[in-house]
């Protein structure tokens, strides 16, 4: 018994520095934040009372929550096409679609929105494109707007939507495809009665990840936002570099950290954090 | 067709078009980096190298990428020691009383990183890492744990724990059972931990913005102020050089993978 304990208490030892280090360097200065919210300028809710009286803070909130939830319809959409070609698709293919969603989740947040820009500003690609076919007169405006953040931040977010949606489309057993099928489904039917309800909850899991992930959001909208459309994690980096006001900042700071963790306690039973993050290997 | 069942035309149409919307924006960098004018644009009369030559003779950009390189493989040395024995340890003791470890350990994924950085920003100032080397490569490390204790907590996943018990039972202690029987087993759990960690930290740019500003200027701080000042093709010479260097990373993983399952 005491033997075993002394192991016991070995393994613990292996798990010591990952602690030590996570807890003095990342949870310490996290607490700090929220504890600069109800601190400063001054102790107490003042900062949080802003969320009900102040115009600015309820715009860049709207703002952030209207981009973020048309950016997870989008991305479940797209994702939603592109695991159901894998799922569908023979080995040898499925490994080069797997290749296009895996690429671009690898491939810096900072070198697509950069392409993004290359691509819509005034100047770039697409508008030549269609000035050169006669198709507009006038450059469009598709960056530095709403519309710019969304092209960016759904093609930042697919493959995130893709890769819950996918382990749970891969249990879906086939042969009971072939089978309403063989009985005389149609293609619309077998998808409508038996693989869309199967799959709904990957489609749940991909949901919740790509809205938490698309609530912070920084590098992208900053870029193809261009300072106008401002969304949560601009804001905050504003009122602290800029305006340096740390208690609003630390507030929606606060607030967006207590928005995702609801957000992902509420939706615990459907989606395994684990799970999701493991099947990126 | 009957018995078998594929996707439809509408589904299938669909999934292409975002393919190709997923590859076609980042493919299209190529061309405007191989461009013989001197602003964005697709090439003219013929491809030129020089936007490349402009990148890989400035002093500015190859200090940037030298600099992006050693706080990666020290951010990614010290991600992969603390995450691996931390998921080793996890392995061993009993699920229960490490479930709070394994959510703290997940943390830094969830938590938007411009909280973090805000945190840091503070929390750095007192103790003298604001701008530092060692207060980036901390930053970093610590948020480049997740990977590691996630591609090495999958390699242990198919591990047998008897192994462990019998090399124990022989007498091994726990330095020699972990060195000479758990650590073979589970590298290219590591070494994929490894090139993600390493990636997480050549990519970071948040943290950096708030805790770095003059003395470190890593790659990514360099690439969005030009982003955001002078957007020349000397950019997307930049944008070429590391979307191979990333491709290289994940064929390199690719590869490994495939050498330890064939093995």
């Amino acid at each position: 018994m005491s033997a075993a304990g002394r192991t016991s208490a070995g393994w613990w030892l292996l798990i010591l520095p990952a602690l030590l280090l996570v807890l003095v360097f990342y949870i310490a200065p996290i607490l700090q934040v929220l504890a600069i919210s109800v601190s400063e300028p001054e102790p107490g809710f003042a900062n949080y009372e802003r969320l009900w009286t102040s115009e600015g803070v309820q715009r860049v909130i709207l703002t952030t929550l209207r981009i973020c939830t048309i950016t997870t319809a989008l991305a479940l959409l797209l994702g939603y096409a592109i695991a159901y070609a894998i799922t569908l698709a023979s080995p040898r293919a499925r490994g080069w679609w797997m290749l296009a969603v895996l690429v671009p989740l690898w491939i810096s947040v900072l070198v697509r929105a950069f392409a993004w820009v290359t691509l819509l500003r005034r100047q770039g690609l697409v508008n030549n494109m269609l000035m050169q076919w006669g198709l507009i007169s006038e450059p469009l405006a598709l960056v530095w707007n709403e519309f710019g953040i969304l092209v960016g931040m759904v093609h930042y977010m697919v493959p995130f939507a893709v890769l819950p949606m996918l382990s749970t489309m891969r249990e879906i057993d086939p042969r009971l495809l072939a089978a309403a099928r063989g009985l005389g489904a149609s293609r619309g039917q077998v998808f409508r009665s038996i693989f869309l309800p199967l799959s709904t909850p990957g489609v749940i899991a991909a949901g919740v990840l790509v809205f938490i992930f698309s609530l912070g959001f920084y590098i992208t909208p900053a870029i193809l936002g261009g300072g106008k459309t401002l969304m949560a994690a601009e804001w905050i980096s504003l009122q602290i570099l800029d305006l340096i006001r740390w208690g609003l900042g630390t507030m929606l700071a606060t607030v967006l950290v207590l928005a995702i963790l609801v957000t992902l306690i509420v939706f615990s039973r459907v989606v395994d954090l684990r799970r999701m993050f493991g099947t990126g290997g | 067709m009957h018995g078998t069942y594929g996707a439809g035309p509408f589904g299938r149409g669909l999934a292409w078009a975002t393919a190709l919307y997923l590859l076609l924006p980042i493919l299209i960098v190529v061309p405007v980096a191989l461009t013989d004018q001197r602003y964005l644009s697709l090439p003219k009369d013929g491809i030129s190298l020089r936007h490349f030559e402009t990148v890989l003779t400035s002093p500015e950009w190859l200090g940037s990428i030298w600099q992006s390189f050693t706080i990666a493989i020290a951010a990614s040395a010290l991600s992969v020691v603390a995450g691996t024995l931390c998921a080793i340890g996890c392995w061993r003791v009993s699920r229960r009383s490490t479930d709070i470890v394994r959510v703290l350990m997940l943390l830094p994924l969830i938590i938007p990183s411009i909280v973090y950085a805000i945190g840091l920003y503070r929390y750095f100032g007192p103790l003298g890492l604001l701008d530092r080397f060692l207060g980036v490569v901390i930053a970093h490390g610590v948020t480049g744990i997740p990977y590691v204790v996630i591609t090495v907590s999958t390699a242990l996943a198919t591990f047998d724990p008897r192994l462990e018990q019998a090399a124990r039972g022989m007498g091994a202690s726990l330095f020699q059972t972990l060195r000479w029987v758990i650590l073979p087993r589970i590298m290219p759990g590591i070494f994929s931990g490894a090139i993600f960690a390493f990636i997480h930290s050549w990519d970071e740019l948040v943290m950096v913005l708030f805790i770095a500003s003059r003395d470190v200027f890593t790659l990514p701080r360099r690439i969005w102020d030009g982003i955001n000042e002078n957007l020349d093709p000397a950019m997307a010479a930049v944008a070429v050089l590391l979307i191979v260097f990333t491709l290289s990373l994940l064929l390199a993983d690719r590869a490994l993978r495939r050498r330890s399952e064939a093995g």
